[in-house]
């Protein structure tokens, strides 16, 4: 996997964990990889991985079930959606609207193309 | 752990480390970076007892490398960068070492052979570089040490060996171990780092965890010259720089411009 230049590389594998559970390839109530697992399948220092757990956890994405791993909580999927929603509209949707002012598209051009 | 105090080291013509002193954890992956000559191989070499010195010590698990005990040869593997390996079979030569090293593991090595695609019963003088480097790392992971040094690891590595290494080494870490690498090639393996540290030959210029350095700067990458940065460079797609963290912003750590800014400031 390639990652960005910008993001720090654990708030990257953040967004690729969050990816496989919106895609379904890890479902609500199941199993995740290990810290350990996850930094092998993507190259990456287990310490680092550790941050983007702890982060999933915080936000109630992931949680840890004692001696058997991480698992997918419940709701996950609408929580992640939640987040990514509050992000596009207060990141993305600015730096839109800026960039369609500034090219002097107009509302209804917009509508028409969306 | 692993401590240095005091170290000096001088070849017959020339002085590379002088009154070094730092420290290695456990549990982590160090960068070694440095510029050519200031000493990072010779430092590898005092640290497994290949060389010795009687300017400073060393002390890794109370043991002084120097002594080349064996409770502490077990401990420790380490790969030179020009690695040219005996005329055996990768087998023979594992069948020869593997007894001095208790933690060997041969269902890991056969795993990580297979990983990489190389053939158990090959000898070494037949492989080209870049295969004998996988299979001397395939053999150091294997040996399950506690310290693990590499040299240039990613020297001679053809472009998908490299991402199948750094899986390699993410796979083969845990809190026992302390992995030194030491390299010019920051790219190979800047997502495997999680303490990096430059080498000077009077002194060590930076010793820090990567989440420290994030907390501690910003890395930008900007379009118009940054007024507040503390170091920047200009390149095709704008200028990229390094200032202080006041706002608590993430970035990514650019690596070769941290080294670049801290030697700059020396």
């Amino acid at each position: 996997m390639e990652y960005s230049e910008h993001k720090p590389i654990y708030l990257q594998n953040v967004d690729l964990m969050q990816e496989k559970i919106l895609r379904g390839d890890w479902r609500e109530e199941e199993r995740i990889p290990s810290v350990r697992e996850m930094g092998a399948m993507v190259g990456v220092n287990p310490n680092t991985i550790v941050r983007s757990y702890q982060l999933l956890e915080v936000a109630e994405i992931i949680y840890n079930k004692r001696g058997l791993g991480y698992f997918v909580k419940e709701g996950a999927v609408a929580r992640i959606k939640d987040n990514m929603k509050k992000e596009f509209i207060s990141n993305e949707l600015p730096q839109f609207k800026a960039k369609a002012e500034m090219l002097g598209i107009t509302k209804e051009e917009l509508l028409k193309l969306l | 752990m692993i401590e240095v105090k005091d170290l000096s080291f001088a070849y017959s013509n020339a002085k590379v480390l002088d009154n070094i002193s730092t420290t290695f954890a456990q549990g982590r992956i160090y960068g070694l970076l440095g510029a050519n000559g200031v000493g990072k191989s010779t430092l590898f070499k005092l640290l497994c007892g290949l060389l010795t010195t009687k300017c400073g010590e060393i002390n890794i698990d109370g043991y002084s490398p120097a002594d080349r005990m064996p409770g502490f040869l077990s401990r420790i593997f380490y790969i030179p960068e020009d690695f040219e390996g005996p005329d055996l079979s990768i087998k023979n030569y594992v069948g020869g070492i593997s007894s001095f090293y208790p933690k060997y593991d041969e269902s890991l090595l056969n795993s990580l052979l297979n990983d990489f695609d190389i053939d158990i019963n090959r000898k070494f003088t037949s492989l080209s570089l870049g295969q004998r480097k996988r299979a001397i790392l395939c053999v150091a992971l294997a040996m399950n040490t506690e310290y693990l040094l590499l040299d240039e690891p990613t020297n001679g590595l053809d472009i998908p060996a490299k991402a199948e290494f750094r899986k390699m080494v993410a796979k083969a870490m845990d809190d026992n171990r302390t992995i030194i690498i030491s390299t010019h090639q920051v790219k190979d393996v800047e997502n495997l780092l999680d303490h990096i540290m430059i080498l000077d030959k009077r002194c060590v210029l930076l010793d820090k965890s990567v989440a420290d350095i994030q907390s501690e700067y910003v890395f930008e990458v900007t379009m118009h010259r940054p007024e507040d940065a503390l170091y920047y460079e200009e390149g095709l797609g704008g200028y990229c720089s390094i200032s202080k963290n006041t706002a608590g912003e993430e970035s990514r750590i650019n690596i070769e411009l941290l080294f670049n800014y801290i030697n700059s400031k020396k």
